[in-house]
């Protein structure tokens, strides 16, 4: 009774406050100083289109940096935790479902399909919506279809530590050649920013928009990978 | 102000609840996985329509893609293991 009591009041409150929120909102005549400065200034600087691309990879590129980071992070620790009770290569696990007639085929028609479009969405950072977390998921998600029509297939290890180490390392060096040639840490002016609205274009952002996409993307696999290798018992 | 994307912001909003509901509520665990996922799908096409697709495609790429496939894969790992009892 008391607690049914006491969820109702915190409902009651969680209401308010949302509530509040939702009254007090007053839509903003003009942006505000920093969203000006970037609508006006993004394609004079870094050249590229699509402004959250040049705000994410090049203003705000160090808290990139931190984010893949992160991810980094927890691909190691899931990889780290999971090894423990990683299956011994070449069993047969216990008893694996049959993945269905309808999967696999599907499977073989979907997957190249799916890299394609992810590879497109972190080529196209800078001139469309999306960007390197979002094709390194959709690559993730080529790669999780794979494991499930087939639990049994596996994928190097040691191939997706190369890739992902690989690009990690090459967009710490792009960020220090900024900090020698241009004009800071992440600086995009590496590249000539070549004409506006280009695939090659905005400077070094697609370079480093792609090598986030395959970092990303080589991180989840190798999450999905430890997942599907463990074993309980 | 044009209404159109007002009432689909508002019928958006209200199947998103409609799905939150059915995953609280649903007795099914493989029903409850796939209406969290279309909250996810519902919030995607929300956010597409506030005018913010590359948080839409972000939502729908790891909200409702990778989520929920991770969900039926650690079911179908719990079923294969857990001796076939759902």
């Amino acid at each position: 009774m008391i607690r049914k009591f006491a969820s109702v009041v915190l409902l009651l409150i969680l209401g308010y406050a949302f509530y509040s929120l939702v009254a007090g909102f007053v839509p903003d005549g003009e942006l505000n100083r920093s969203a000006a400065y970037y609508a006006e200034n993004t394609a004079r600087e870094t050249g590229a289109q699509n402004i959250v691309t040049a705000i994410i990879v090049t203003y705000r590129g160090l808290d990139t940096l931190g984010e893949v980071t992160v991810l980094f992070l927890t691909a190691a620790i899931v990889a780290q935790v999971l090894s423990h009770s990683r299956a011994p290569a070449g069993t047969r696990g216990s008893g694996f479902l049959p993945a269905g007639e309808l999967l696999e085929t599907g499977t073989r028609l979907l997957v190249p399909l799916i890299l394609l479009f992810g590879v497109y969405v972190f080529v196209n950072g800078h001139l469309t919506p999306g960007g390197g977390f979002q094709g390194g998921a959709i690559l993730a998600s080529a790669m999780l279809l794979l494991l499930l029509a087939d639990p049994m297939r596996r994928f190097s290890h040691r191939l997706i530590a190369k890739v992902e180490s690989i690009s990690g390392l090459t967009y710490v060096a792009l960020g220090v050649m900024g900090l020698v040639l241009a004009g800071g840490f992440l600086d995009n002016r590496i590249l000539p920013l070549g004409q506006f609205g280009a695939l090659f274009s905005a400077g070094a952002i697609p370079l480093i928009y792609s090598l986030i996409g395959l970092k990303v993307g080589a991180e989840f696999s190798s999450m999905l990978e430890s997942l599907e290798e463990t074993e309980d018992r | 102000m044009s209404n159109i994307p007002f009432v689909m912001a508002l019928l958006l909003a209200v199947a998103m609840i409609a799905a939150a509901l059915v995953a609280v509520r649903a007795t099914a665990t493989v029903g409850a996985v796939l209406a969290a996922g279309l909250v996810s799908l519902f919030a995607s096409v929300m956010f597409l329509l506030l005018a913010a697709p590359d948080v839409a495609m972000t939502e729908a790429a790891i909200g409702s893609g990778l989520t929920t496939f991770l969900f039926f894969f650690v079911m179908g790992r719990i079923r294969r293991e857990g001796g076939g009892n759902d």
